[in-house]
């Protein structure tokens, strides 16, 4: 009994203990010693790439902290507002809107520095010895999608069944699983957007987004597909074997194998380095990180986190070597002036 | 007296003839069935064991693995390295300056020829680093050091990866400068991005510290509303209303605490996010019902003339509560307890929403660090393409297998101690 006694005695001593923690966690959080970053899953692997680079160079700091978010509840993180409870940093694998830039207006967020770190690439190829196909997001949708737009299941046998322009080949394509983050960028970069040329579509992502993403985003599973695993050289073997073949993968890779491909352009747009850092080609798309002006100077090791992005962005670089497209040098000179001179973002520049 | 009677109005009633056919096909049939229910039960059994077993030979079968780091024997010379550091201002800022990474990159494609780079990981100048914090006096001497594989060379030694690191690892091998050994960083690390360098101590640290803050929490609010409720509280409408209340609250989905610990800890309190104070009192919020429930019921079944003996020998209510009912009832509550925990401590959907499902690479330090747990830990690295990371995630699996393995034992044990027959 008496046991229970010092038990409960104890368990109350520390309840005790833990609420005067917590009146401290109130204070302690006027200054925070680490960098906290949210936002986009597809940025996450470059931050953390980042942060590790950034605590090894500087002994001492503390590791920032990377949440993934997604980039709209990062954004709606971020835009809270200015002082130690907010992240810093925003990752984002699209640019802010004008909403979300609002938002940030309204909660004090007024200083806010937009930099592009790089370019989140996907491309389509075949063989030397290929057909020559020429794609669209539409027709790449058309012939993948398990259930385009929602119609039933696909019957196309061959690109001339999607786009009577094309030859009569029998669509056979090999891609990342469903486990890879190249498989996302494809169905956002891709399929949603051949999806989206139905309006029909564009309404059922405002009614039923689970109905929108399953007819937009699923990809057939009767062999005209195939997952090619995490092995990216296979795919070059398979599409030099199968000159009729189309490959899929991540736009480095491309790079490296201009010597056996040939990259398929896309709404006429080629898969060229220039096309893809620029943006130009329908399978890419830019990523940034938004910073909060305000908090450079009160979070230790913010600036210094910014210079190691800065250092790690370019072509062979740590960022590159994690599957991330170089921005071009016109866009990582612009980026790197403004790691430098943080400009702050004019809200009028954006959509 | 069981002869026929024809003299009675009331209709005739013939003896049970056991040995007759149709009694004894309902007799089998009643055999039959009930073999049929133990079979059943049996095989209910069976099934669900198998499904463990499944569950854990595919777990350990892989996890195992995921316990053991190859490494490369790689022999520096710091006399002729590029490197010019007094060994007397050895600290970790100079080294960070100091390019330890092309000294590292230039020993290795000495020793393992071109492109021996890439066979070792990439953080591996890191073992160099502090093997130079350890004693700066290897700065002015050639010496030997086990640096950690590449992921592909790695998966090679375990006979899992692609043509060309197999052949790498069969080069390396026939130098004899390989080793495949226990990976002791994977139990003392924290998240990193490479899978040769990740560790799990800070997912388990940061759980301990959250199962702990619910512990505090949850055990004496729960236990005394029980108590409440059961000795004190008159029956009432109100106490009806609290009681559907609290088994509502038991089976209300876990993602809803955590919204709830989002709306009020982080936005009305203005608690840290991410920290192990914040996941532990909303997974108290979860698991309070299921310690009021099952405490209510420990109470309900300690015998009145409990009771009745110890008031009738002139104790208090609160000396019949504490003196006897509690210790009694105690064993039941624990159970109750040990039920709750363990679902706590496998929760990840309400700590997503408090920030939890980050990138930590420090150990948090308290409760107010920022923290992830061993099942959030688990999903990060079920998420990451690399393929060194499956093996570390099946570890994974089996450290919080194991950790809900004590956590039982020792609530087992607790209830054991405590037990008492009447």
């Amino acid at each position: 009994m008496k046991q229970i006694v010092r038990l409960a005695v104890s368990a109350f001593a520390l309840s005790a203990t833990l609420s005067a923690c917590q009146d401290k966690a109130g204070g302690e959080s006027a200054g925070r010693d680490q960098i906290r970053a949210v936002g986009s899953s597809t940025v996450y692997p470059f931050a953390t790439a980042v942060a590790e680079q950034f605590v090894n160079a500087n002994p001492g700091m503390k590791s920032p902290i990377i949440e993934s978010t997604g980039t709209g509840g990062g954004m709606k993180l971020f835009c809270a507002g200015v002082g130690s409870q907010f992240p810093d940093i925003e990752n984002a694998s699209r640019r802010m809107k004008k909403s979300e830039f609002e938002m940030c207006e309204k909660n004090g967020v007024k200083e806010i520095v937009e930099i592009q770190i790089g370019v989140d690439g996907l491309a389509f190829a075949e063989s030397k010895k290929g057909p020559g196909l020429k794609l669209t997001p539409e027709t790449v949708y058309k012939a993948l999608a398990a259930n385009p737009f929602g119609k039933g299941p696909n019957t196309a046998q061959t690109w001339k069944d999607v786009d009577p322009a094309l030859p009569a080949i029998a669509i056979s394509v090999f891609g990342p699983p469903s486990t890879s983050g190249t498989r996302d960028s494809l169905a956002e970069l891709i399929l949603e957007k051949g999806c989206q040329s139905d309006p029909a579509m564009k309404a059922l992502k405002d009614s039923n987004e689970d109905q929108y993403k399953a007819a937009c985003t699923k990809v057939r599973e009767d062999g005209k597909y195939v997952d090619s695993g995490e092995n990216d050289n296979l795919i070059v073997q398979k599409l030099g074997a199968n000159p009729n073949a189309v490959g899929v993968f991540g736009y480095s890779f491309l790079e490296e194998n201009l010597n056996s491909l040939n990259d398929i352009p896309l709404n006429g747009v080629d898969a060229t380095y220039d096309n893809v850092a620029s943006g130009k080609y329908p399978g890419a798309r830019p990523l940034y990180i938004y910073v909060k002006k305000a908090h450079i100077q009160a979070i230790p090791g913010l600036k210094a986190y910014l210079d190691t992005f800065a250092a790690s962005w370019n072509p062979g670089g740590l960022l590159a070597k994690r599957g991330m497209v170089a921005a071009t040098d016109a866009v990582r000179s612009a980026a790197a002036e403004t790691v430098k001179s943080l400009p702050v973002l004019n809200g009028a520049d954006l959509k | 007296m069981n002869a026929p009677s024809t003299t009675l109005a009331s209709p005739t009633r013939n003896p049970t003839d056991w040995k007759g056919a149709a009694m004894q096909k309902r007799i089998a049939a009643r055999y039959a069935a009930e073999r049929r229910f133990r079979l059943l039960g049996m095989g209910a059994v069976l099934l669900s064991a198998g499904f463990l077993a499944f569950l854990l030979f595919t777990m350990i079968g892989n996890g195992a693995r995921g316990f053991t780091r190859t490494e490369i024997a790689l022999q520096i010379d710091f006399q002729t390295a590029p490197i010019l550091i007094d060994p007397a201002t050895v600290n970790a800022q100079s080294l960070a300056g100091a390019n330890l990474q092309a000294i590292t990159a230039q020993a290795a494609d000495k020793a393992l020829g071109a492109g021996g780079d890439a066979l070792i990981s990439p953080n591996a100048w890191l073992t160099v680093r502090d093997a130079i914090l350890d004693n700066p006096k290897v700065l002015s001497q050639k010496i030997t050091l086990s640096l950690p594989a590449s992921t592909g060379i790695d998966l090679a030694a375990k006979g899992d990866a692609s043509e060309t690191d197999e052949a790498a690892y069969a080069r390396l091998q026939q130098s004899g400068v390989v080793s495949t050994g226990f990976n002791s960083a994977f139990l003392s690390a924290s998240d990193a991005t490479d899978p040769t360098q990740v560790g799990i101590w800070g997912a388990f640290k940061g759980s301990l510290l959250t199962m702990l803050v619910t512990l505090l929490l949850s055990f004496p609010i729960g236990v005394a509303t029980a108590l409440y409720l059961e000795e004190y509280a008159p029956k009432a409408w109100w106490t009806d209303i609290i009681e559907v209340s609290i088994n509502n609250l038991a089976a209300v989905p876990s993602i809803i605490f955590g919204l709830l610990g989002l709306a009020i800890f982080l936005n009305l309190l203005d608690f840290p996010r991410s920290a192990a104070l914040v996941g532990g009192m909303t997974l108290a919020l979860m698991t309070m019902p299921v310690i009021v429930i099952a405490g209510r019921n420990a109470i309900k079944a300690v015998p009145p003339s409990i009771r009745d003996a110890a008031l009738g020998v002139g104790a208090s209510p609160v000396q019949v509560v504490f003196h006897h009912v509690l210790p009694l009832a105690l064993p039941g509550i624990l159970t109750g307890t040990i039920i709750g925990m363990a679902r706590a401590l496998g929760e990840t959907a309400p700590l997503l929403m408090i920030g939890m499902r980050a990138f930590i690479a420090t150990p948090p330090g308290g409760i107010t660090d920022p923290a992830t747990v061993l099942p959030v830990q688990i999903f990060l690295w079920s998420d990451e393409v690399s393929k060194g990371f499956i093996e570390k995630t099946s570890a994974a699996i089996i450290v919080l297998l194991a950790f809900l393995l004590a956590m039982n034992g020792l609530a087992i044990y607790l209830r054991n101690k405590f037990e008492k027959r009447w």
